[in-house]
């Protein structure tokens, strides 16, 4: 390793204060969550609790490489590109405890909410569907001549649906803006990749629609970030729709109540040696971007904004039953 | 004043609102070059452009979804189904995603989903169907079934404006066999939500839509020439939002009623409508609700078959007559 007083230059496009912001989404992510599991042992999450430990590198390196004006979709495992694209923690938790003042007031759970103008739409629970919805915006940044981009996440799992396809194949024929970023996590709820596909890479299923596609170590944040952007910049471009397999793992169940029993302790610790987080903290930390002072500073920022916004978002009452009633049309 | 069919009218609706508002636009299949499988879209794209008027794979679900998206955008998608029987496959779309978004995001969804709808047309089990039952279950669409040439532009219309997103069962028995007088110089907007009273009446009252209307419209001349009955026949025109108010009102004038609808019978929307009489008007009538309906089966090929599983104007007669004799 190069000495820490002489640092390579940052790759790609980031500066070190890009890189203590990739590290602070990456800390925040896994912090929130950890705060979600103690809230949900207390009984103050209402429904399931669905962790992303392990994957919020891929989460944070693709939506950071996006640009303002850009809009992103998450699914279950993506509070971090939420949170990269400006959704608050208190609104994460007030979702989980059901709140009134949470983003869906009460009627949407857990990270089902958005912000357009922010940048993010929330998902449904059907997998696929956001690919056909994704494609629609991208098809309204080409027929308005904007240089903005959609970027979708699906899993190994969402890809096996027909709304899946329909999208991608559209998007495809339409040289649509949109980057679709595959999350090959090992797992759709127990049932592995192998049950889900017989190709060798989920890739393949992008060139199979004809449109370029990648695969990259997931568990690399600036490998990800650096071929995210690549791929968002040639969409922006004209290029059409790209995809991006990043292979990682899932090291919690599908959700917190799920024992796990499929996976076993050898492929748990392997990938536990392998987390995403980990390996940033070394990178930068070796190549001089960062010290562990500046990533103390961060990790109390986020202990005191963790904090404070539990504090306020288990304050809030629950809706009343009364305002379930109304907002169904306009 | 020009004379149009129900398909011109139709098509001349969906061309006044693409030539009045940029964000409207429309995605289906060989809906561009071929001008559409009736023809509805027949001179769009030379028109309006391959940018507007968008050609897509057989893809119901990503036809009705990437409306949706761009409907959050602000734009005004009108998405065709080639025949209505394929929305089917947009289910999904339309009941979860669609129908649920302003309710549990705040999300718009101005979108349009229209197609040819209906049986009487020989086209057997895919091609027959008028399945707007099945959507009429789910909270947050808006449901309209024009019968004449006049509300089939005026109701488009009205569609592409609403900041709902709107199921257009338009029927394509009508496409040609109905013509109508229609000015030239004055915009048609039929509101959503408004009966029509397609015939006045103070004997019995008919509540009807769509292509049933006219086979109603049959029947009461029927009652009127050879029983001497004074019939109703009320046109829904929308079935979300229903118009409460004057399926009351008319039962409160008439006090008999028959309901009369093309889809299957278990689970059809008559059932609903007979609910909300029985909640809203049961101490006016003289006779209990009655219905005609389709049977419940699949909608079959041959002629034989297929006239005998839809409702004609000699059951509505008979339905009729045992109403009036009630």
């Amino acid at each position: 390793m190069e000495s820490a007083l002489t640092p390579a230059a940052p790759p790609a496009d980031l500066t070190q204060e890009n890189l203590l912001e990739i590290y602070y989404f990456l800390r925040l992510t896994r912090s929130l969550e950890e705060q979600l599991v103690n809230l949900y042992r207390q009984g103050k999450v209402i429904g399931g609790l669905y962790r992303s430990l392990g994957q919020e590198g891929e989460s944070v390196a693709t939506s950071y490489a996006l640009r303002p004006g850009d809009i992103l979709s998450p699914l279950i495992r993506n509070l971090g590109s939420m949170l990269v694209k400006g959704a608050q923690p208190v609104e994460v938790l007030r979702q989980y405890m059901a709140k009134t003042s949470s983003p869906t007031a009460g009627r949407e759970m857990n990270i089902h909410f958005n912000d357009l103008d922010k940048g993010f739409l929330g998902q449904i629970s059907h997998l696929g569907d956001m690919v056909p919805v994704m494609a629609g915006i991208a098809l309204t940044f080409k027929m308005r001549v904007e240089r903005r981009v959609g970027m979708v996440y699906v899993g190994d799992g969402a890809m096996s649906t027909g709304a899946f396809h329909e999208g991608v194949n559209f998007a495809a024929v339409q040289k649509l803006p949109l980057v679709v970023v595959v999350e090959n996590n090992g797992y759709a709820f127990s049932t592995p990749v192998h049950k889900q596909t017989r190709v060798a890479s989920l890739a393949d299923k992008g060139r199979s629609y004809g449109i370029a596609s990648y695969t990259v170590d997931g568990n690399d944040v600036l490998a990800v970030y650096g071929l995210a952007r690549q791929l968002i910049e040639a969409a922006r471009s004209g290029e059409g729709t790209q995809m991006l397999e990043v292979v990682t793992y899932r090291r919690k169940g599908h959700a917190e109540h799920d024992d796990q029993r499929y996976q076993s302790e050898e492929e748990l610790a392997l990938w536990e040696g392998n987390d995403p987080i980990d390996r940033y903290v070394s990178r930068i930390g070796d190549a001089g971007w960062a010290t562990p002072d500046d990533l103390e500073r961060i990790d109390s920022r986020i202990e005191r904004e963790i904090s404070e916004a539990v504090g306020t978002a288990e304050s809030d009452p629950l809706p009343e039953g009364e305002s379930a009633i109304g907002g169904v049309f306009a | 004043m020009a004379e149009v069919t129900y398909l011109e009218a139709l098509r001349q609706g969906l061309w006044e609102e693409l030539e009045r508002d940029e964000n409207v636009f429309m995605l289906g299949e060989d809906i561009g070059e071929y001008g559409g499988a009736f023809k509805v879209t027949e001179g769009f794209l030379e028109k309006f452009g391959a940018g507007r008027i968008i050609d897509t794979p057989i893809s119901e679900a990503a036809i009705v979804g990437a409306a949706a998206g761009a409907a959050h955008m602000g734009m005004r998608p009108i998405a065709e189904m080639q025949f209505i029987d394929f929305i089917s496959c947009a289910y999904d779309m339309l009941t979860n995603y669609v129908a649920t978004a302003r309710y549990r995001a705040g999300l718009a969804t101005p979108i349009v989903v229209r197609g040819p709808s209906g049986g009487y047309v020989r086209g057997g089990p895919f091609h027959s169907q008028m399945p707007e039952a099945a959507f009429f279950h789910t909270p947050g669409l808006k449901l309209v079934c024009p019968a004449t040439a006049r509300d089939a532009k005026g109701l488009i219309k009205s569609a592409v404006r609403d900041d709902d997103p709107v199921i257009y069962f338009e029927h394509k028995f009508l496409y040609r066999r109905i013509k109508e007088d229609l000015p030239d110089d004055e915009e048609i907007l039929t509101p959503i939500g408004k009966a029509r009273v397609a015939r006045e009446g103070s004997d019995l009252t008919i509540i009807t839509w769509s292509a049933m209307v006219w086979k109603c419209l049959d029947a009461a001349e029927e009652l009127a020439s050879s029983d001497g009955a004074s019939v109703e026949v009320l046109d829904l025109r929308s079935l979300i939002p229903m118009d409460d108010a004057a399926i009351l009102g008319s039962v409160r004038k008439t006090n008999r009623v028959l309901i009369v609808h093309e889809d299957t019978r278990t689970g059809g929307i008559a059932g609903e409508i007979t609910s909300r009489i029985n909640e809203g008007a049961f101490e006016w009538l003289d006779a209990p609700v009655r219905r005609v309906t389709a049977h419940d089966t699949p909608i079959p090929y041959a002629p034989t078959l297929e006239d005998y599983v839809l409702p004609g104007a000699d059951d509505v007669v008979e339905a009729a007559r045992l109403l009036l004799a009630y």
